[in-house]
């Protein structure tokens, strides 16, 4: 079950486009705002407002990797593995992260604090490697300096 | 030397208030072209500036606006979308002008919808650009609060609406095609051309999609002019303007930096970027993001400009350079790129879509020492086979570039994790 306040920012999207199903990508991002991801009950429940069948928003839905169709932790780390992070030695990042919270890429720890996900260029190669938590930007970071990230989040 | 883009930009300062702008000549080419200057006028001034896409593609601009249909019978609403989807791996120089000065970009987009008569216009911004989202949404309101946006534009009788779009990844969207499915709530499938987004682009209507640094031209091109526009560029470059250079790599100062279009690789790497940190060894670099030819150290003094770069077999695509040192393996940083367009690839057409996976497979095998001597064939055979012409969008192709120069300038190392079985770099 969507929430009222969910299908009114739905609808208010909806307002925006020339059709309902140009804003099923809105959409989806309202209930991952809300939810943090998008569950197969939220994906039909969308999907009906939006006049569009559950396999037709979930084609858009998992094209996007930044839509999540599996739960994630509270705080999302998208490390960088493109290619000036590469250079740059991104991998002892890797390591270190995975070591840390005993998790692999695509994996949430237990305790539903971090999901970590590789993602394509963060677009700051001048400050390479770099990594965004939970929408925050971190660059120049060395493995030494993750605990410390890592720590203001709970 | 003049830096219109930047030189309003300071780094880890707020951009400058829609006041500010204004006091600073903000917001001026808007009241010139719309109370001086007809829509056929500022695409003749645009088209004689030599204004090249900044995207990579390096087309002229008002020779693309050319095509958008005009007059009083035509489809509407027209469109004018601005690609901030910047996701080439390697690139980072719109991020510059996004956080640094968004009320440029959107004077640029008016400037331009104007120069179509767009009734619309969008910023298809990426995801990870979460400082440039807050700075163009503040932006955005405060033009229309002064009239800048929004039913008659400062009593022109020209109307433009504004919107923020942001992404929800997949670097396809950087495609304009691909970028138009995803606005209408579509999977980033690129669109067959023709016919062409300035006839049917967004929803069917006539739509231009401009790269940010390619708009943050124009409000300087309509003050100065198209001859001072050309003036810009320096070593007697074919180009026009200022461009905005970026390099990464172990150099002493990774950086981007707005210098006159037609500097020297050398100049580039050596006097901004401080030359490679100490105990490396420059042995290449991809001029423009990871879907461009690598340039090596024979190509020092090429000059970075569309023509230049295209004369020695590679693009100057975004102008970002990534820098291959002594120390890291080549077939690792292919390797690396590969994965990424394999990634990215969006699946549509068969080429791209089982050939990336099968090179970046053959890749990782000769990385990790299990490689045999044929699958240097299997690599140069797809260089071929998803070259120009045998795939949907320019997608493979592109990643075929740093492959193709990789295996011509770096065979050696190739080679030599055949016969080693073995990466020389890591063990």
């Amino acid at each position: 079950m969507l929430t009222q306040e969910e299908i009114h920012q739905i609808e208010h999207e909806i307002s925006l486009v020339p059709h309902k199903k140009a804003a099923c990508i809105e959409a989806l991002k309202v209930v991952q705002q809300h939810r943090g991801w998008v569950s197969d009950e939220d994906l039909k429940a969308t999907a009906a407002i939006l006049d569009m069948t559950p396999d037709e928003l979930d084609s858009v839905a998992t094209f996007y990797n930044l839509i999540f169709r599996r739960p994630v932790g509270r705080h999302v780390i998208l490390l960088c593995d493109s290619i000036s992070c590469w250079v740059m030695g991104y991998e002892g990042l890797r390591e270190h992260l995975m070591q840390k919270l005993s998790i692999k890429y695509g994996e949430t720890t237990p305790d539903g604090r971090f999901t970590l996900l590789p993602n394509v260029c963060l677009g700051t190669c001048d400050c390479a490697p770099a990594l965004m938590v939970g929408g925050d930007l971190y660059q120049n970071v060395s493995p030494e300096q993750l605990d410390e990230i890592l720590s203001k989040y709970n | 030397m003049e830096k219109p883009l930047t030189q309003h930009i300071v780094p880890g300062r707020s951009p400058l208030s829609l006041k500010e702008y204004e006091k600073v000549g903000g917001y001026q080419s808007v009241r010139k072209v719309l109370k001086e200057m007809t829509p056929a006028e500022v695409q003749t001034l645009v088209k004689n500036s030599n204004l090249r896409g900044r995207g990579g593609a390096g087309f002229n601009t008002g020779l693309k606006w050319s095509f958008v249909p005009m007059g009083d019978n035509v489809p509407r609403p027209k469109y004018l979308v601005a690609n901030a989807d910047e996701m080439e791996p390697g690139t980072f120089k719109d991020r510059l002008l996004l956080e640094g000065n968004p009320h440029q970009l959107i004077e640029g987009m008016i400037v331009a919808s104007y120069a179509i008569q767009a009734d619309i216009s969008y910023v298809f911004l990426r995801f990870a650009y979460k400082l440039a989202a807050q700075e163009i949404t503040k932006a955005i309101n405060e033009a229309y609060e002064a009239g800048y946006l929004g039913k008659n534009i400062l009593g022109s009788g020209y109307s433009l609406e504004m919107h923020l779009h942001t992404g929800v990844g997949r670097y396809m969207c950087g495609e304009e095609t691909a970028l138009l499915n995803a606005l209408e709530g579509k999977r980033a499938n690129p669109r067959a051309k023709p016919p062409f987004p300035q006839v049917s682009g967004l929803y069917g209507k006539p739509t231009i999609v401009n790269n940010v640094e390619t708009l943050c031209c124009l409000p300087h091109i309509v003050n100065n002019g198209a001859e001072w526009f050309k003036g810009l560029s320096r070593n007697k470059s074919e180009d026009a303007g200022t461009k905005l250079y970026g390099v990464s790599g172990k150099v002493n100062k990774p950086g981007c930096w707005e210098l006159p279009m037609g500097v020297t690789v050398r100049e580039l790497l050596e006097e901004y970027a401080g030359g490679m940190k100490n105990d490396y060894k420059f042995r290449g670099a991809l001029p423009g993001g990871a879907s461009t030819d690598f340039l090596v150290e024979e190509h020092l003094d090429v000059k970075m400009d569309y023509n230049s770069v295209a004369a020695v077999g590679s693009r100057m695509g975004t102008g970002t350079m990534i820098v291959l040192d002594d120390q890291t393996c080549p077939v690792g940083f292919v390797q690396n790129l590969q994965h990424f367009f394999a990634q990215e690839s969006c699946g549509f057409c068969t080429p791209c879509r089982e050939g990336l996976p099968w090179v970046e497979k053959v890749l990782s095998s000769i990385d990790s020492g299990t490689g045999k001597q044929a699958d240097m064939n299997i690599l140069d055979f797809h260089t071929k086979y998803l070259g120009p012409g045998n795939t949907f969008c320019a997608l493979a192709p592109g990643a075929m570039e740093p492959l193709q120069s990789a295996l011509k300038y770096f065979r050696e190392d190739f080679e030599r994790h055949i016969h080693e079985q073995r990466c020389p770099w890591r063990s």
